[in-house]
């Protein structure tokens, strides 16, 4: 009887056999060809061509309003593309086949905003896949949710209200439920947007040891030029016109392009003193 | 003026496709309702322990009046002993669902619009499809089977209470002064157990309304605190349309 009450308060498919494959990060490549998007009259993405490869960190880097999330959410299929393809593993995400879509990876994202649930606490939110997806038994569950916030330095916090956190624990949280799914894709959408720079060094430090620690591809989205150039294999320059230029940090910092040049002008002249 | 006609009708189509779509898909994902039960409890809870003091202060107050005006004019014609079948009548075929579920969609549809609205705003959304989770299988199932089995319980209450508050009234009030025994006499006579089903299925489809109109409103919310603000307005007004206009076809259907 009592176990019929336990049922009740957490759902009746909790103990269930697990629909959803739950291996390790493998990483994945991703190829994206020509894409195009518009909203109404406002031509947002311009052929935008990429090649990112697997176990990559690869930053897109630009002005606020050149398209960089539009991007991003075009890779989670939260937007389609007007024209152009994108490629996981070389199989078309958007492909009107299902034969021809890619099977058997996992991609997650975190959000500007961190997008947690404010209804739920640290561990649910971090759990909330889980047991959605009937991954593995409960007590398993708790288990990972210990492990996926004890990367993002946040063990023993699962009992916390979202409202309790600070901006940086908030992020990190959000990293922590997009890493509950193994994800073989992270996508990061401005992590530093609204960080005072501690707080953004710590989360950089963060991103770092998962770098080191998981093989996942991770895209990151930012207009902090710093913290790309610090986390990034190659980085990405945007601007309203398309895609300026594709390089290492070092190539990215050594480059010629003017709006390269105009871009990192701007966002470090603060630092070296400049008029 | 022709072209904003045009408009507004492709608007009207456009609204009721999605609506018809969304309630579809909400009710595909009922079949999974068991892997959501501690959000329908939550709700369930919400709706009917949340919506019941003020629905019982207004029941109470809708059976009173509705005595006090009937009671005083059918007191003129020595007829007031119907009182007790108006008064049921009314309560079980009409004021009970109307009235409540009009106070559920003012109560607990703009909650849900808003509720839904701030988390289509601020991204959460879109962070549920990221993980694969259906927005409609966890927000607006939850909240229609939520709304289905607390709105005709809520109203069943606040019929009881409606009668009683007539009842009060009839007994009380020294120009009527028609005594609780003749009144309940005379309202079991009238009323039939077709009648309370009647009611309760008014109940059951209003209470659909709430919750689906609310989440429609919630998922379509766009723009930041103006924009919630906006949704909750509309989900009122769309709910007290919708049921007024249901109250209708179901009552000529019925009939």
């Amino acid at each position: 009887m009592s176990g019929f009450f336990k049922k009740l308060m957490h759902g009746f498919s909790q103990d269930s056999d697990p629909v959803t494959n739950y291996e390790g990060s493998k990483g994945v490549g991703l190829r994206i060809e020509n894409l195009n998007k518009s909203f109404e009259d406002n031509h947002v993405l311009r052929d935008i061509s990429l090649d990112i490869q697997a176990g990559e960190t690869f930053s897109i880097i630009g002005p606020s309003g050149t398209g960089k999330s539009v991007l991003l959410k075009h890779i989670v299929k939260l937007i389609t593309p007007d024209s152009g393809k994108i490629y996981i593993d070389g199989q078309d995400i958007f492909a009107e086949d299902v034969d021809k879509k890619p099977k058997g990876y996992r991609y997650s994202m975190v959000f500007q905003t961190s997008a947690l649930f404010n209804s739920l606490s640290v561990g649910e939110n971090v759990g909330l896949w889980l047991r959605e997806k009937r991954v593995c038994p409960e007590n398993r569950i708790r288990r990972i949710i210990r492990e996926k916030l004890r990367l993002v330095g946040l063990e023993g916090k699962e009992e916390l209200m979202i409202s309790e956190l600070s901006g940086g624990m908030k992020k990190r949280v959000a990293i922590a439920r997009s890493l509950a799914m193994n994800p073989d894709l992270i996508l990061y959408d401005e992590p530093t947007a609204e960080l005072d720079p501690v707080t953004s060094d710590e989360l950089a430090r963060v991103i770092m040891d998962l770098k080191k620690e998981l093989q996942l591809t991770t895209i990151i989205v930012s207009h902090d030029l710093n913290f790309a150039l610090y986390l990034s294999d190659r980085v990405a320059m945007i601007d309203p016109e398309g895609i300026v230029e594709v390089g290492t940090p070092d190539q990215i910092k050594a480059s010629e392009n003017p709006v390269v040049r105009k871009f990192i002008y701007t966002t470090t002249k603060g630092i070296k003193g400049e008029d | 003026m022709i072209e904003a006609l045009g408009r507004n009708i492709l608007n009207l189509t456009q609204t009721a496709g999605e609506m018809v779509k969304l309630f579809g898909q909400t009710v595909l994902y009922f079949k999974e309702a068991p892997r959501n039960l501690p959000s329908i409890f939550r709700q369930t809870a919400e709706i009917g322990i949340g919506t019941l003091p003020v629905a019982s202060v207004l029941a109470l107050f809708v059976g009173m009046v509705l005595a006090l005006q009937t009671g005083s004019e059918l007191a003129l014609y020595g007829s007031q002993e119907a009182i007790g079948a108006i008064v049921g009548l009314s309560m079980v075929k009409e004021l009970g669902p109307v009235m409540t579920c009009l106070l559920v969609a003012g109560r607990v549809g703009s909650s849900m619009a808003a509720e839904v609205g701030a988390m289509q705003v601020y991204e959460e959304i879109d962070a549920l499809k990221t993980l694969e989770i259906s927005p409609i299988r966890y927000l607006a199932m939850p909240r229609l089977l939520a709304c289905l089995f607390a709105v005709p319980a809520l109203v069943i209450f606040s019929m009881l209470i409606g009668i009683a508050g007539g009842a009060f009234i009839s007994d009380i009030n020294p120009v009527i002064n028609v005594p609780y025994n003749v009144y309940y006499e005379n309202m079991i006579r009238a009323i039939g157990y077709l009648d309370i089903v009647k009611g309760i299925i008014k109940a059951t489809v209003f209470g659909g309304i709430v919750a689906h109109v609310g989440c429609y409103v919630g998922f379509k919310t766009r723009g930041g605190a103006r924009g919630i603000g906006q949704s909750t307005t509309r989900a009122v007004v769309m709910s007290f349309l919708m049921i007024l206009v249901a109250d209708y076809f179901l009552s000529r259907l019925m009939m």
